[in-house]
């Protein structure tokens, strides 16, 4: 992408753009990565409540993976996730592994 | 148009700049009043009650949520104004750097006050000077006079579209902000009508047009950013010099980028901002009738300094003394500093800076006379013994 000039700015640096953060890939800022385990998964949504980002992919009120190019390896989603008896729906995993 | 003949009154500092506060109608004005201040919201929270103003008072828990509402009263789209003093000011401090970089026009009477320690509550100007980086304007103001019309012109100034950035006006606490003074205010058609309406550039509460302000700059940007609020400084002169003309017809009163006292052919020159100027222009008058040719440089904007301006209103002295009623411990005096860029590029006067006034110290008349006649024997010698040294003090 070229690099705007200081004169090509919007005024006060405003984003004008409603959402562009999508466009802005942060994937790379992590170091751990979430791994969902379907079989565990109940279906609470508390992972798509509490990532500080959106990266958690819900379709028809189901979860259906992370968004890896936004999400920032935090483990927020794992500590809070339920699980299954016991077993975690989500573990975190040292990223290059 | 002709200028409207006005009944002269007679009111304290603080009473005109809440009489212009009140004129002016901000959206939102939130504040936490603090001494030598509170006498600014003591009256416009009476003209709030009273259905005088449109105005929504926000009283915060501190100076700095003071500050962050102002900034998000104006991110939002409203005319914002607030007021504060020294420590206030001080607690406000890492907002003001985001209400100039989301260029913000808020608008902000600084009464002067000493930083503690030791705590006091008397008029200097070190809080003024701690905000000469934050990307503020600032106007100082001689007397009560001046710190209306610098209220009244700052919206105008800061909310021009070549602008767009915060205003400080700064006069001197308790000096001026406590002392009743005769003066004259504009009528509220005028001021109205001088005003104007104001037209936020991308307000959040714009809510079919949706935005983000303060996102995150790295690196690769953040340059630009600070290179485009420099611009807006630059062109704040041009615009003071066209607002103060526009209210010179409306009131018939003048005002520059500084004021020039019997300076055309002063050979000892003084520099000072704010009230201590009345006391030095009467001792001016005293040495002119004795032949001596002094006199004096106000300056009326500090940020952005006028240097090539006030350089050539210097050019021709033999020796100036800036008198600072602040200190910068371990360099020289603020304004000192701004002098010594502004005649630099002539090399001609010798320069040098006397600290005066710290937390409300008096200055009095033979005070000044004593930093006359020293200019006086450095214009025959061109010799200064120190550079900078504390006046008004117990030595």
């Amino acid at each position: 992408m070229k690099q705007m000039k200081w004169k090509e700015l919007p005024h006060a640096g405003t984003i004008l753009e409603a959402g562009n953060a999508d466009s802005y890939k942060t994937g790379s800022w992590r170091s751990f990565k979430p791994r969902w385990i379907q079989e565990n998964c109940i279906q609470c949504l508390f992972c798509w409540i509490y990532c500080p980002d959106t990266a958690v992919f819900v379709k028809d009120e189901k979860m259906t993976g992370f968004d890896y190019d936004h999400c920032k390896g935090c483990g927020v989603c794992a500590m809070e996730c339920p699980g299954k008896k016991g077993n975690k729906a989500i573990v975190m995993e040292e990223e290059g592994k | 148009m002709g200028v409207t003949a006005t009944k002269t009154v007679a009111v304290t500092g603080n009473q005109a700049v809440a009489e212009a506060f009140r004129q002016l109608n901000p959206d939102v004005m939130p504040a936490y009043p603090i001494t030598p201040s509170t006498g600014i919201m003591e009256s416009f929270t009476k003209f709030v009650s009273d259905g005088k103003v449109d105005t929504e008072t926000i009283l915060v828990e501190s100076e700095h949520s003071a500050m962050s509402a102002c900034i998000g009263a104006s991110a939002g789209g409203g005319r914002v104004a607030t007021a504060t003093s020294a420590q206030g000011m001080a607690l406000m401090w890492e907002m003001l750097h985001i209400a100039s970089g989301y260029r913000l026009p808020i608008l902000m009477a600084l009464v002067n006050r000493a930083l503690s320690a030791p705590l006091n509550i008397h008029g200097d100007h070190s809080d003024g000077m701690t905000m000469r980086d934050c990307g503020w304007i600032q106007l100082f103001s001689e007397n009560a006079q001046e710190a209306y019309d610098n209220t009244i012109m700052a919206y105008r100034i800061a909310e021009h579209k070549d602008v767009r950035l915060p205003i400080a006006v700064n006069l001197d606490g308790f000096i001026i902000s406590h002392s009743i003074e005769s003066m004259h205010f504009m009528t509220d058609e005028d001021v109205k009508k001088f005003v104007g309406e104001y037209k936020a550039i991308d307000p959040l509460l714009d809510i079919d047009n949706p935005k983000s302000i303060g996102a995150l700059v790295l690196p690769d940007y953040y340059m630009e950013h600070k290179r485009a609020q420099h611009e807006a400084m630059m062109n704040v002169k041009k615009v003071v010099l066209d607002v103060s003309a526009d209210f010179a017809k409306l009131t018939g009163r003048q005002y520059g980028l500084f004021e020039s006292y019997r300076l055309e052919d002063a050979e000892v020159a003084i520099v000072a901002l704010n009230s201590a100027a009345g006391t030095i222009k009467d001792e001016v008058d005293r040495y002119r009738e004795r032949g001596v040719r002094a006199g004096l440089l106000k300056p009326r904007i500090f940020r952005p300094f006028p240097y090539e301006e006030v350089g050539a209103a210097l050019r021709n002295a033999k020796a100036i003394c800036v008198m600072d009623r602040a200190d910068s411990f371990g360099g020289y005096g603020p304004l000192y500093l701004e002098i010594a860029s502004a005649v630099n590029p002539y090399r001609g006067p010798v320069l040098f800076n006397k600290i005066y006034g710290l937390g409300g110290r008096d200055l009095m008349p033979h005070d000044v006379d004593q930093v006359i006649d020293e200019t006086i024997e450095v214009a025959k010698t061109g010799k200064v013994k120190v550079i900078k040294e504390y006046i008004t003090v117990r030595n």
